[in-house]
């Protein structure tokens, strides 16, 4: 499994209620409903990814996540999951909010765009970063709205979002003892836990 | 003799099965006996763990698969999906089809004899919901030896019983497959369905439904119910690709006969359904459908309806159908969240409307195939134990 959903599913409770923002093809929710018997729910939009879940047994409802949450009633989950998929979103502010809505406890990890290479490569090269990570061209990515730690904090700040737990990691999803020194800088990804 | 395709059931036999327990109804009518006609495809198995059934919409039957005979034209209403190899595989499910009661293929319903009389039931065949199809299906189900069926399976009207089912008898069944479906009809539903039921029984040849005695039948009404019923099948954009304004003889005629391509269509397929169908029927089918509404026993909260079920649900929708919308499938999703409990769901891009949910269509045998399999893998699983 991912490195990153390995962080997520040690924070999430045994048996709890959890929904899975673009869960991919499924491997967190089924390890959670194997291992923890937690009741999830994956949202995904790609026909592949669907399958993918179908075959595993995962709980998939095919669905535009930018459309709006507003069909599921408000605290019906206890976690709400959206790991790699917020900088996709039209809105990434009215998406947080709806989690917030839905879910007693959010967990958000997405990529951060002040890393140092990132940018180095904006600075030196004067182009948009592409790595092997981030690895789309600026008109094809699906990654639509680029935003560094401070941003997100910034956003949990004015909308008294409380920030509970943050991980900061490096493009292979492993901590690295110096991202701690300066995470904004040195981090790639971010893994935050977050309620109201 | 004719060779069928290799993934096709080949030669099927219907069977017709009596009951003589009284069955009673939710109007409070009580029907003495009846009997039901139906097909099965493939072997049960040992524990008769791996039965599917087959619920029909308005027009369906008991003939879902295979052929009657080598010269029938087309095969079962719904063969594109079942067969060997097929999304509900009869190598490895016992398929069970019916003719739902108040039919008029060979179950009991408005053109069969009542043993009371000796005339056909006509206009006084009880009026049947899908609660009491669920009903006769279980008393069928136990007739057959099956305990609980691995999957029950319908697109529209079918997908409603499907839904009831998991409802009516949650310990019966694994797997709830509802495909164009809808928990209720929509007002728009029932106001079509009010211009057919007045076609029909508007029709001079009506007689009050007792148009059997006259030797006659109510063609002209069943055919425009059809033609109506036939529009809120297609979706507009469907409609377009295919008919267009195309003129059958290429120029207007500037009379009140049928020019545009459409409109022949419409007209060829009215008239075939009205060989083959019985009027009687077609009030009874559409009613059941106006009726039907789980909720409404819980205070119109389906959530509610739907806490006691134990099955997983597989719901498919089709993008362009605005009969059973998508949003309407959702509704069904939705309530099922609510309620904690296991749903997959997949809204199909199809340019078919309603109708797609009978043609095989890649991704909706994609998706549709790979829920059947798991079920399948699930029964084996569970057999290697």
């Amino acid at each position: 499994m991912r490195a990153d959903l390995e962080i997520i599913r040690d924070w999430i409770r045994p048996g709890s209620r959890v929904i899975d923002l673009g869960c991919g093809e499924g491997e967190l929710l089924e390890y959670l409903v194997k291992e923890k018997q937690v009741q999830g729910y994956g949202i995904e939009i790609n026909a592949d990814n669907i399958t993918a879940c179908i075959e595993k047994g995962v709980n998939v409802i095919e669905k535009d996540i930018d459309q709006g949450l507003c069909s599921i009633r408000s605290n019906s989950f206890d976690t709400v999951v959206m790991s790699h998929a917020l900088q996709t979103m039209h809105r990434p502010d009215q998406i947080v909010e709806e989690m917030l809505r839905i879910g007693k406890e959010c967990i958000v990890t997405f990529p951060n765009f002040a890393h140092w290479r990132a940018r180095g490569y904006l600075a030196i090269r004067g182009r948009m970063p592409v790595s092997k990570f981030l690895s789309y061209t600026w008109y094809n990515t699906p990654n639509i709205h680029f935003f560094t730690f401070k941003d997100f904090e910034e956003l949990c700040v004015e909308r008294n979002i409380y920030i509970v737990d943050r991980t900061v990691i490096d493009h292979e999803h492993k901590h690295r003892w110096w991202i701690r020194l300066w995470p904004n800088m040195l981090g790639e990804i971010a893994i935050y836990r977050i309620t109201r | 003799m004719k060779d069928f395709p290799e993934d096709s059931v080949g030669l099927v036999t219907p069977t017709s099965i009596h009951f003589d327990t009284p069955l009673t109804l939710a109007s409070g009518r009580v029907l003495p006996e009846y009997d039901l006609m139906i097909e099965t495809y493939g072997e049960l198995n040992a524990d008769a763990s791996n039965a599917v059934l087959i619920c029909h919409a308005l027009s369906g039957h008991h003939h879902a698969a295979g052929y009657h005979s080598p010269e029938e034209r087309k095969p079962g209403w719904w063969d594109s999906a079942i067969g060997p190899g097929k999304v509900i595989d009869t190598r490895r499910f016992f398929v069970v089809a019916l003719n739902n009661l108040g039919g008029c293929h060979g179950s009991t319903g408005p053109n069969t004899l009542n043993p009371e009389t000796g005339k056909p039931y006509g206009p006084d065949f009880p009026i049947v919901t899908v609660p009491d199809w669920v009903e006769s299906q279980a008393r069928l189900a136990d007739h057959l030896g099956i305990h609980q069926w691995a999957a029950v399976v319908g697109g529209s009207l079918g997908g409603m019983q499907a839904l009831q089912w998991s409802i009516d008898y949650p310990e019966r069944l694994r797997h709830c497959v509802i495909i164009a479906a809808a928990p209720k009809l929509s007002t728009q539903n029932i106001a079509f369905n009010e211009v057919a039921r007045q076609a029909i029984s508007k029709d001079p040849q009506f007689y009050q439904g007792h148009y059997y005695e006259q030797q006659v039948v109510p063609k002209t009404g069943l055919m425009l119910a059809r033609m109506v019923g036939h529009i809120t099948y297609l979706s507009e954009d469907g409609m377009r690709e295919k008919f267009g304004r195309e003129l059958r003889s290429g120029k207007l005629s500037f009379d009140f006969n049928p020019q545009f391509e459409i409109e022949s269509y419409l007209q060829y397929q009215g008239e075939r359904f009205s060989e083959a169908f019985d009027a009687n029927t077609y009030l009874l089918m559409t009613k059941a459908l106006d009726y039907f509404d789980p909720a409404a026993d819980y205070n119109n909260e389906l959530a509610e309806a739907l806490r006691q079920v134990k099955c997983d649900y597989f719901i498919a929708s089709f993008t362009t159908d605005w009969r059973f919308s998508p949003e309407r499938s959702r509704e069904i999703v939705d309530a099922l969240i609510e309620a904690g409990k296991k749903v997959t769901y997949t809204e199909i891009q199809a340019a078919h409307g309603h109708d797609a949910f009978l043609i095989p269509i890649p991704r909706y045998m994609e998706v549709f195939g790979a829920y059947m399999n798991r079920i399948a893998n699930e029964l084996e699983t569970a057999d290697a134990r």
